[in-house]
Parts: structure tokens; sequence; C-alpha cells
């Protein structure tokens, strides 16, 4: 039995945590976060030289062959900076479908250049009506000669204006709501018939409004095998959800010491608010709400080992790995909105960093599939 | 991070299941499951007997005093399969309350009269902290002990008192000098029951059972070899104690087998009806009791691996008893749903569906469960232990 990290992950946690102490602090994240670009090149760069793009990719290809363990740590770091950097996007959620792809020549194209910060991607699954399932598409991929038509329209496509390749899913058969007959493209953003429509997220990050008119997809770009793209994004699905749970404990943890902290320093009634019974009980409530969060992540942690030494399958890691974003989403709820109540009015400014972690929160809540939507997956299983 | 288990671990596993299998029989089963019958006392004593035999009684004292000497992961695992099993935890108050603190803080004469005791369960011992005006604030508690020669003379009232009408010793806090502070001046004494000037006062809590009592104090005369420690210095030893308590309180194992009753009895049918399993509000109170539980147990495996660690368990153990006394009370409320569900009113009198169990069962579970967030230190109280011990507020 055991619950720490390992000295390697506390190195690369610790260089995380002096980064954004002494070069990504909350004023250089405001002008990044308001910059044209909504991202900084100079920063994705240092994230390269550091080797952050390197974590979960296969060794193969340049990579460190991180497992869920790895990619947690670096993710948990992040968030305490609550680092705008389209890390989720290209590395966590595009790097996971790409690292797990079929297609090898692809694999040896596109993930040394991601690695050495060349490269950025998204995945463009959601459309108007499906929510969060994502075996409801409507897109469509036609057979044509030496590749496919796609015809459809993406929504939400996370940081889509700073990636140079989209994962696309559509269906090349089988009616909207089938598993079966969906297959994943990667789509250049200057393909022919391929529009974008950007707006700004209210984490400081950015999403786009994907078009595919007639965009022709040569059979190359296939991410795995015509008509599997729901196994391979179920099979990615409990590790991303694992990696952006790790992103939201670091944000929670840094709340809960900030919102503490702050009830020590701010008085009224001639004390600090912190000496008050009902604060104090709403305080070590959030307190237990993180440490919940926290066992739960790690809960879901050692069922990623688990099920990479084979001693349990897809399906049960899968459920623990929807109770663990179900969990995640309550207990971020709870902290988010009680760290603004504590702060009170300072807690309603955008000169605070706290609405700002409290607004990634609440994004984190809703990719890839809210706290609801996980926990009825969980309980139906 | 993992939570593997070794080949030593799974075969360990294996014995303890094989062990509750064969010994924790239907007849124990029915005295000790639910309510305590008419003869409650002598099963409770012969289960506790068998696992003495076993050597099974204390896994959590140190092996020279008997304890089993199992690493945190066995502990882990006999926990858990005790609560698979259905087998009620032994009573606390010998094994887990008077019992450490005997052997951390009592004579060696005091070890050699009351462990063996004990551990063969011929002593059944009661715990006298709360006094009516002593509660959350125990430590303003005026039963008196006044030292006369090489007595103490007791006089006062207790009141809570668990299981007291069986008990053959009381450990009591009593107050011995008036400190500068409340705190001092307070002494841990070891008090006979059938002493004279003794009476046990019966309280019928809302489930209608007796567990509960008032135990007076009239000119008590208790030896001075049974107090504990310094005369004066009893809180200290207390406050030992009542950590020991806290992290005995998350209770993971028994809830996860509430939980597996629960969904068993709720997916049961009766004459054709529908049951209570599909209905979408109720499976969302489950996934919800079932999701904090799920991380509780970690919560739990995450101290237990801090004690082996670092000797101590880290600020999380805390947070146990809170979460490990709610998520089994909203239990005790789902098993009431499902009771309400087969039969509406007719669950809340004392018919009983034998074949499912529901009724009287989930009622007295539910209603004696209120106590969970109230003893051990309110969950109030714990929450400003953890205000103070953990934020620093």
């Amino acid at each position: 039995m055991n619950f720490d990290f390992t000295e390697e992950q506390t190195m690369i946690m610790d260089g995380i945590s002096r980064y954004v102490r002494e070069e990504y602090d909350f004023d250089v994240r405001r002008i990044i976060k308001d910059s044209n670009d909504g991202y900084s090149k100079e920063v994705w760069r240092r994230f390269s030289e550091l080797g952050w793009l390197s974590i979960p990719f296969d060794e193969v290809y340049g990579g460190f062959g991180g497992n869920p363990d790895d990619l947690a740590s670096v993710m948990i770091e992040l968030g305490k900076g609550a680092i705008i950097e389209p890390y989720v996007a290209s590395i966590v959620l595009f790097g996971a479908l790409i690292n797990e792809s079929s297609n090898e020549s692809l694999k040896k194209e596109i993930i040394p250049k991601i690695i050495n910060g060349d490269y950025k991607g998204s995945f463009a699954y959601i459309e108007e009506q499906s929510r969060f399932e994502i075996t409801d598409i409507k897109t469509s991929a036609t057979k044509c000669n030496g590749g496919y038509t796609l015809r459809g329209q993406k929504l939400a496509v996370i940081d889509a204006d700073k990636s140079d390749g989209f994962i696309v899913s559509a269906r090349t058969d089988s009616s909207q709501f089938s598993t079966d007959g969906i297959s994943l493209f990667l789509v250049e953003p200057e393909a022919q018939g391929v529009s974008l429509s950007n707006y700004k997220t209210m984490d400081g990050h950015s999403a786009s409004v994907i078009t595919f008119e007639d965009t022709f997809v040569s059979d190359e770009n296939l991410i795995c095998a015509v008509g599997n793209g729901y196994s391979h994004i179920k099979s990615v699905m409990p590790q991303i959800l694992l990696a952006l749970c790790s992103e939201a404990l670091g944000i929670m943890e840094t709340l809960n010491k900030l919102t503490v902290e702050y009830s020590k320093t701010r008085t009224q009634f001639g004390s600090p608010i912190g000496s008050f019974q009902a604060l104090q009980h709403r305080m070590v409530d959030n307190f237990m709400a993180y440490e919940q969060a926290k066992s739960m992540v790690y809960r879901g942690l050692c069922e990623a080992n688990n099920y990479s030494s084979g001693s349990i399958d897809l399906d049960e890691f899968t459920r623990v790995a929807h109770a663990v974003k179900a969990l995640v989403a309550k207990s971020s709820k709870q902290i988010g909105d009680e760290s603004i109540q504590i702060h009170g009015g300072i807690g309603m400014t955008d000169e605070l960093n706290i609405g700002h972690l409290v607004k990634r929160l609440m994004m984190i809540n809703v990719e890839f599939g809210d706290g609801d939507f996980h926990q009825k997956c969980f309980g139906q299983n | 991070m993992d939570t593997n288990f070794s080949k030593d671990d799974i075969a360990f596993r294996d014995e303890v299941r094989k062990f509750f299998d064969d010994e924790f029989d239907s007849t124990l089963a029915k005295n000790l499951g639910d309510g305590h019958g008419d003869n409650y006392k002598e099963s409770i004593i012969a289960w506790q007997k068998k696992l003495y035999k076993k050597g099974w009684i204390a896994p959590n004292w140190p092996k020279e005093f008997g304890g089993t000497g199992w690493t945190d992961t066995q502990k882990f695992i006999y926990e858990s399969e005790r609560g698979l099993a259905g087998v009620p935890d032994v009573l606390p108050f010998g094994l887990k309350m008077v019992g450490p603190v005997i052997y951390t803080f009592g004579t060696q004469e005091q070890k050699d009269r009351f462990l063996p005791k004990i551990l063969s369960s011929d002593h059944w011992w009661c715990q006298g902290y709360s006094e009516p005006g002593a509660g959350s604030d125990l430590a303003s508690l005026t039963t008196s002990a006044d030292y006369a020669g090489a007595n103490y003379l007791v006089n006062g009232r207790k009141i809570w008192t668990s299981l007291a009408q069986y008990a053959d010793w009381i450990f009591c806090l009593v107050r011995t000098s008036k400190g500068a502070r409340k705190q001092e001046g307070i002494s841990f004494l070891l008090i006979d029951m059938s002493s004279p000037g003794i009476t046990v006062k019966p309280i019928i809590t809302i489930d209608g059972r007796h567990s509960l009592n008032e135990v007076l104090f009239e000119n008590v005369s208790v030896p001075v070899e049974n107090l504990i420690g310094e005369q004066d210095k009893g809180w200290t030893y207390a406050k030992a104690l009542l950590a020991h308590e806290r992290t005995n309180m998350a209770e993971v194992a028994d809830s996860k087998r509430m939980l597996t009753e629960l969904k068993d009895k709720a997916s049961k049918s009766i004459g054709g009806g529908r049951c209570l399993a599909d209905d979408q509000v109720f499976q969302k109170q489950v996934s919800d009791v079932e999701l904090d539980l799920m991380a509780l147990e970690y919560t739990e495996l995450r101290a237990l691996a801090s004690i082996a660690e670092k000797g101590m368990p880290g600020p999380e153990s805390s947070l146990l008893k809170i979460k490990g006394t709610e998520i089994s009370q909203q239990l005790h409320e789902l098993h009431l749903k499902v009771a309400a569900h087969h039969g509406g009113a007719v669950a809340l009198t004392e018919e009983r569906y034998d074949e499912i169990q529901v009724g009287s069962d989930a009622r007295n579970r539910y209603l004696y469960g209120r106590a969970a967030t109230i003893y051990g230190g309110s969950n109030e109280v714990q929450r400003n232990v953890i205000a103070k011990a953990v934020l620093g507020l």
C-alpha cells in the first residue's frame, strides 16, 4: 500500500511549482490570458525544454513514457498555477488519442513535433445535439477516392484556434447513437471546407465551432481502424478524466489554502473572521471535500495501475473514473462557491485570483462530461 | 501509487474469510445482527471468546499485551472481511478504550490484573464520561472523588452510559481537585460496578430499546490502586483515548455491507410490484452515498499508510468520524425508504417481512443511528477540533 508520489514525480512537481512561483505568477497569467494569442509561445517553448510536453507519450517517439501517476503529478501543479496554456487540449486529450493510435506513420510524424512544442492539437467531438454523449454523432465521413469527405459541425472544441490539427469524430457507418460506425480523423485547420468560429471561455481558454463542408481527409489520416472510434475514445477516457480531476485537485487545494489564510487576516467585529465558528465549520467542510476528492483521485490512480497490470478490466477502470469525475465535481462546486462566499465582496472581483481559479474549476467540471453525467454513468453500472 | 495485496495478504484474507464463514453461525448472526435481544450479552461474550481463542480479539493492541502483530494492511483486510461477513465489531469499551489506556498509562499490577480479563471478555466494561451538565463540554464534569486514606469516595452522576446494565467495571473521569483550568484536577478511575452505592437506571431511547443508562454514585469507595497514572492528570489520558477512538469511527466496512444490503433489498420486487432500485431519484441518492463511501475507504487507507510510515495518522484522519457517521446515517435513511416502499406505514410498526427483513430493523437502525453524530465527540465538536488543529484557526 503506497500513496506517495515517487522521487522523480516529486522532482517534476517541485519544478512546476517553482516555475509557477518564479515565472508564471498571477500577473503574468493575466497578461497571457488577455493577449491576442491567448497563450504564450515562449511559455510553451519553456514547457517543451523542461520536458513537460513529453510526459504521456511513449518512449519510442521520444516521450517520457509516463503513467497516469506521472501525468497526475504534473496536472496537480499546473492546476495550482491555473496555467492558461493549452496543455489539456494538446497533451491530455489530443495527446492520449494520438499516443494510443494504431496509425504508426502519423504517430512518428506528429508526436515528436508535439514534444518539441511545434504542434498542438484539439479533440472535436461535441455536436449541438450531443451534450456529453460521445456516440451521438451526426457529422458524416463518406468514403471517396483515397479518403473521406467530412460534412458536419463540432462545438466547443477547446483551444482549437491554437491548434495545428484536430481529431474529429465522424460517422462512417450506422445511425446517430450507435457505438458502431464511428471513425476518428486527423484534420488540419487549413484543409478545404474547414471554418472556425472562435470565442473565449470563462477560464481564459478558447473554444471554437468548427464546420466541415465537404472536407477531404486522406485514408492516411485515420487515427484508428475505420469504425473503431468509439472503443478508441473509450480506452483513453479514464486516463483523461483522471488527468482533469488531478488539475481540479491542485486548484481546490489552492483555494482552500487561500481562503483559510484570508480568514485569519480579514478582521470584522474586532476579530479575524476565521475565529467565528460559523465560518470555521464551513472551512472544515471544504477541507473534508478536498481530502475526499484527493482520496478518490488516488483511488482512480491505484485502479489505473491495476488496469495496466491486467488485474481489472476497462469496464471496471471506467466505472471508477466515472466515480472520480462525479465526486470531484461535487467537491469543486462546494469549494468554489464557498471560497467566494468566505472572501466576501473581494471574492467577487476580477482583480483577485479566487474567481479565476473557480472559473477554471467550473470549466473542468463540464469538460468531457459534467459531474451529473458521470454520476449517472456510474450509477447505471 | 498502489493498493496491491501481496500473496501473503491474499492468503491471510482467505484465512479470515474462512474463519468468519465457519465460526459466525446463523444463531450468532440473528442474536447480534440487529437489535439487542434477550440473549444479547451471552451471545456477544460467546462470539468474543471465539475471537479470543483464535488470538484475534485485539488486532490493534501491541503484541506484548495480546495483540496480533498484524501489518496495517492485514488490519485493513481483517476489517473489510468483518464488514463483508456482517460480523459486528467487538464491544469497544474494554478492547478499544480502557485497554489501551491501561497498557499505556497503567502500572504493571494494573496491566496484570485487568488486561487478561478484557481480552477474554470476562470483564464487561462501560465508559463513565458524560454527565448531565458535561456533554460536549466534557471537562466541566463534577462527579467528585475525595481522597480518604486508602480510598476515594466517589459521588455524582454519569449519563448516556452504553450497556452499563451488563457491566462488571466502569472507567470514569472524576474530579479530584479544582485546578486553574477545568481540564486540570480530573482523574481516571477504574470502578467495580458491584461496589455498594452504585445504582444503574435505564434510559429508553427513541428506538424503544434499552442500551443507555444513568449511573449514580453515592459514597462509593474506590481503592487508590484503581487510579490510572497520576491523580489530577486524567484529562491527558482521556484525550489520548479520544484520538484512538476517532480513527475507529469511519466504519467503512460496516457501511459497505449496509450498501450491499440496501441495493439487494431495493432490487427485490414484492408480488410483481415495481422495485425501488428502478426509481431514478433513489438511484441518485444511492450513488451519492456510494461515491462518498468509495472516497472514505481511501481516506482510511491513506490514514493507515501514514501510520505505517510516519507513526501517526495525517490530517486526513480527522475527517473519518464525521464522514463515516454521516454516511452511515444516510444509509440508515435509505434503508428506511426501502422499508417504507415495502408497506408504507406498516413498516413503521412492529410488523416485519421476514423474507426481506425490512420494517422494524430499518426503523430501529435509523433511530438509534442518530446517536452516531452525537457520541464520541459530536460532529460539531469534531469540526471545532479540525478548525483548530488542522486549519490553525
